[in-house]
């Protein structure tokens, strides 16, 4: 680990957390000199990941990894940091390495903390950290189906623990030993609220009872926790989540000051006593406070960064550490709790608490304001915290009615009269006021834009409601009206003009812009409007008053490649294809002297074909048996496959077998952006199903369903949608899922867009696919169903119809001429298109 | 492959003098609402035949990607203007002046065209 002969300043970072990532992150962005070398090294064998959706791992098995730094920062893992010598300004790891620092940063994090009880080092006992924790925890429930399991703790993390646990197949209990649960956000009532959802969950609580020990059983491991009054729980797992403790135990050996009860003690710029030194996240104590949520563990890196740029530019440094807000919301399927300012104002003079109890609808909510009633200062939601981004917003500020009236719902307040100054994303420290900014200085028109720009809504997601208030009020008052106007011709969305067409049984575009548009269309209306008339089923796409609508590539069934030539894709369902087939391409290719590469969705794209010769190479490929690959259109494109259990040693499915059945299905189907899928045989997914639109991977029981994934710009994880489906249940939620998204997207919108702009996101899709909450299954099922019976090979059909054939000529006045332009030189043993240079560009006018 | 560059006949686009008009299709061989392409005297000219009837005639040559395409994007209006897209980076173009209407400094050349009694139709070198 030699840092190298390099002059630049060196920076080392202890810890790769969310903190840590952070850190460098931002300090990449805006060092656009390069003027710091970066080193990170972290204990964890991982890079740094989401350890906020750490749950969603065990659950769903979720990807949490953090996009990994570009090039230039050197990350060492698993190699914690063992010493540091100040004097020499150098630190050791484990392993031995010594690497010297100019400015060092300590994110080191925090450690669970595990109360001094007899029994809490036998085997079976847990805390609730890291991947690692998860994954250990994951094989030893396995292990011992039906047991019994404790989780030690009661606070937000605990409960989300104990919810996982119970999902691991484990009877839970709930240890707290506060009178009620999250004693740290919610006063009694709400702990008392909040008691009975979460028994309704299935989980037992034991709250103001102290935990006496840890007792084994005759395997040695843990078999029953024992409590102060006597009683004992059977239990073969048990979780401690009973609080964090910072770990500031490097601080600590090279005489850093720390905190009475931890935590490394730094300034508001998050430098420590040594002008060298910073810590940030978890680990730091600043303002007197150790902070245990990500958002003030951001903020502190963003100060960091600031800082350490301004330094290496001898500019002062702007940012500092102003306080965090600590409002929460557990992230517990099916339990909503939050609270957010300070939910024990009311415990002061001077100000007031409002209490709503709904015994029967399970909701508590309190609101704490000052003594004139105006200003909220905090509260406490359980059962319903639908207005928590809204209020949590408000916090400080004076709400725009009365606190029933709030309560009540009445008057949720909308967007638009947030202060400016008011926190709307936490986890980011994101203003209403930088979202605006950010709204009116880019012109941003939706919530994936905002999240984006701003980061705002890209952590926990909870303020992402409030997001698109801001959005809305904000595009409202520009006099840009919410406008859904797909282009100057129509005043409908997409999925308007999809209803419109669907209900009348338009089946023209000069009937649909007669009589609900203006003009004559354009390049943005005519394609919509052709794929919406072919994702209804219309006929051949080059039929009629259709074929004008198309794009160069539709119309041609065939991809534009730059100098004007085309390029060739025949299908090769989930990429399984004979030797005889593969020859056929391969002679075909050499004979029109195409340029051959294999594509990432497993076929074989053949470039640089002109118009005039794509019939000719059409009626080879599709006398041997091949069909269009619908590469040009916003359409399938493929179901990739592994190779699954028919060869594979580790396969438990037949992977080929579903993405070929699921290929031939969804061939042909015009969506509003392509669509690209995948099935992987098990669970080491090889064929990257959670990176499509929709993906597929096998499990011993099944298939589990991935949806609107995404590659490319902006990649997108997948969302797992249903686990252990049999292959009639999968096809028939794919069938809905694609209906849906075809009914409702805007033009050009991948699904994963589309999922993060729909109201209730993953949630709300399950209901209305699986519980049909719109009573519209029936007819998305009949639609799939008409598409599956009317597909037939669109080259085929072209190849059999001369009206259509006439077109394909470079020129209608010479069709036998090629076009002269299109020349290609040799490079790697095939041809590479070359551009001639074009004619003077002067305006001829006669 | 062994071969040079391949190169086609040049494609500077002759200075106007005396204008001839030449014979290129059928007014029926032409789609409503879309584009062909005529070879010309090595010239490449793209011919649109609009919703009303109308008939546009310009340079194929798309400066912007340095294609020879223009003759293969979609038509359409802009507020009253008579457009054509170009398919490769859809720059769009007054199809009565070649004028671009996203980037005002370039126009592409135009040409004159018409349908003769006989129905068919001609455009002006
Ligand atoms: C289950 C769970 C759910 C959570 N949910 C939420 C939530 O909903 N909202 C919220 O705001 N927060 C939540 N949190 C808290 C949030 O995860 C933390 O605030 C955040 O991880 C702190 O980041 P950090 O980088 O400071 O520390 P950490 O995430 O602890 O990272 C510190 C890293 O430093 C490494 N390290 C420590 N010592 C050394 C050493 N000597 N050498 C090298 N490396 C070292 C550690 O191994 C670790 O990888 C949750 C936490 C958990 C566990």
């Amino acid at each position: 680990m030699d840092v190298g002969g390099d002059t630049r300043r060196r920076l080392v970072v202890i810890g790769h957390g969310p903190a840590g990532h952070r850190l460098v992150e931002a300090l990449r962005e805006r060092d656009t000199a390069g003027a710091w070398q970066i080193t990170v090294i972290g204990e964890e064998t991982r890079p740094a990941y989401d350890r906020v959706a750490l749950t969603s791992y065990l659950t769903e098995d979720a990807e949490l990894a953090f996009p990994a730094h570009g090039p230039g920062v050197r990350l060492h893992t698993g190699d914690p940091v063992t010493g540091i010598d100040r004097a020499a300004r150098t630190v050791t790891t484990a392993s031995g390495a010594v690497v010297g620092y100019d400015a060092l940063v300590l994110a080191t994090g925090s450690s669970p903390f595990v109360p001094p009880v007899p029994g809490r080092d036998l085997p079976g006992v847990f805390v609730y950290r890291t991947i690692d924790d998860l994954d250990a925890l994951r094989a030893h429930c396995a292990a011992r189906p039906d047991a019994g399991g404790v989780v030690v703790g009661g606070g937000l993390l605990g409960l989300e623990a104990a919810r996982a646990l119970q999902g691991l197949g484990v009877d839970t209990h709930v240890v707290e030993v506060a009178p009620w649960l999250m004693p740290r956000q919610l006063d009694e009532g709400g702990g008392a609220m909040l008691r009975r959802h979460i028994e309704s969950l299935g989980l037992t609580v034991h709250a103001g009872t102290p935990m006496a020990g840890l007792e084994a059983g005759p395997d040695g491991g843990v078999a029953r926790v024992r409590l102060s009054d006597g009683s004992a729980i059977e239990s073969s797992v048990v979780v401690f989540s009973a609080g964090i403790r910072p770990r500031d135990e490097l601080a600590r050996g090279c005489g850093l000051p720390v905190g009475e009860r931890g935590g490394i003690v730094v300034d508001a710029t998050c430098r420590t006593a040594d002008p060298a030194v910073w810590a940030v996240g978890e680990c730091a104590l600043v303002d007197g406070q150790v902070y245990g949520l990500v958002g003030p563990c951001f903020t502190m890196a963003e100060v960091v960064a600031d800082r350490l740029l301004a330094e290496a530019t001898g500019g002062p440094g702007q940012a500092a550490f102003g306080g965090a807000d600590t409002s929460t919301k557990l992230k517990l399927m099916g339990v909503d709790v939050a609270s957010f300012g300070d939910p024990f104002a009311d415990r002061a003079e001077g100000t007031l608490g409002v209490t709503y109890t709904d015994p029967v609808g399970g909701v508590y909510k309190k609101l704490v304001v000052s003594d004139d009633a105006r200003t909220l200062l905090g509260g406490v939601l359980v059962g319903d915290a639908t207005t928590y981004p809204t209020l949590r917003a408000y916090v400080g500020a004076e709400l725009p009615g009365s606190p029933e009236q709030t309560l009540f719902g009445g008057t949720e307040p909308a967007g638009g009269d947030l202060p400016g100054a008011t926190v709307i994303c936490s986890c980011n420290n994101v203003s209403a006021e930088t979202i605006r900014c950010s709204i009116r200085d880019e012109g941003l028109t939706d919530v994936a834009a905002v999240k984006g720009c701003t980061r705002a809504g890209s952590s926990c997601g909870s303020c992402v409601p409030l997001v698109k208030k801001l959005l809305d009020a904000e595009l409202v008052a520009a006099g840009i009206e919410v406008s859904k106007a797909i282009c100057e011709h129509f005043e409908h969305s997409r999925a308007e003009l999809f209803d419109i067409v669907r209900v009348r049984r338009i089946t023209t575009f000069t009937q649909l812009i007669n009589e609900h548009g203006r003009g004559r269309g354009c390049d943005i209306c005519k394609p919509a409007v052709a794929s919406i008339l072919a994702s209804l089923g219309n006929g051949h796409i080059l039929d009629g008053e259709q074929a004008a609508l198309q794009d160069t590539n539709d119309h041609f069934l065939a991809n534009l490649q730059k100098n004007g030539t085309y390029s060739v894709v025949p299908r090769i369902p989930g990429g399984e294809i004979t030797p005889d087939k593969l020859i056929v391409i391969g002679e075909v290719a050499r004979d029109f002297g195409l340029y051959t590469k294999i594509t990432g969705g497993q076929r074989i794209d053949l470039f640089g074909a002109r118009v005039d010769q794509l019939p000719q190479i059409w009626k080879r490929l599709v006398d041997a048996g091949f069909e269009s690959g619908h590469a040009y259109g916003k359409a399938l494109r493929t179901v990739k496959s592994c190779v699954g259990s028919t060869w594979c040693r580790f396969g438990v499915q037949d992977s080929v077998a579903m993405a070929i059945r699921l290929e031939l299905r969804y061939r042909g189907l015009r969506a509003p952006h392509k669509l690209k899928s995948a099935v992987s045989g098990c669970a080491r997914e090889c064929a990257e199903a959670q990176s499509k639109d929709f993906g597929v991977i096998a499990t011993e029981r099944g298939w589990n369903l991935y949806l609107a994934g995404n590659g490319g710009m902006r990649p997108r994880h997948a969302d797992l949608f249903a686990s252990d489906l049999d292959d009639e249940t999968l096809i028939r939620y794919i069938d809905r899922f694609l209906m849906f998204y075809i009914r409702t997207a805007d033009r050009l919108q991948r699904t994963a867009s589309w999922l993060e702009g729909l109201d209730g996101g993953i949630d709300y899709l399950r209901e209305v696919i699986v519980e049909d909450r719109l009573g519209i299954c029936a007819e998305l099922d009949a639609a799939m169903e008409r598409h599956v019976a009317a597909y037939s090979d669109e080259w085929r059909d072209t190849l059999a119809d001369p009206d259509k054939l006439r077109r394909f000529v470079s020129f209608v006045n010479a069709p036998t001429v090629p076009d002269p332009s299109i020349a290609f030189a040799p490079e790697r043993d095939q041809i590479k298109p070359v551009l001639l240079a074009g004619p003077q560009l002067e305006v001829v006018s006669r | 492959m062994t071969a040079d560059v391949q190169t086609g006949p040049a494609h500077a686009v002759p200075a106007p003098t005396t204008t001839r008009w030449h014979e290129v299709c059928a007014y029926e061989d032409l789609l409503p609402e879309r584009g062909a392409c005529a070879l010309l005297e090595g010239i490449q000219v793209a011919i649109f035949r609009t919703f009303d009837g109308e008939l546009f005639a310009l340079s194929n040559f798309d400066p912007f990607s340095g294609a020879y395409v223009i003759a293969r994007g979609i038509l359409g209006t802009r507020g009253g203007t008579p457009t054509v897209a170009s398919p490769m980076y859809k720059q769009v173009f007054d199809l009565r002046t070649g004028r671009c209407l996203d980037d005002t400094e370039v126009a592409l050349p135009t040409f004159g065209v018409r349908r003769t009694p006989a129905g068919r139709v001609e455009v002006a070198l």
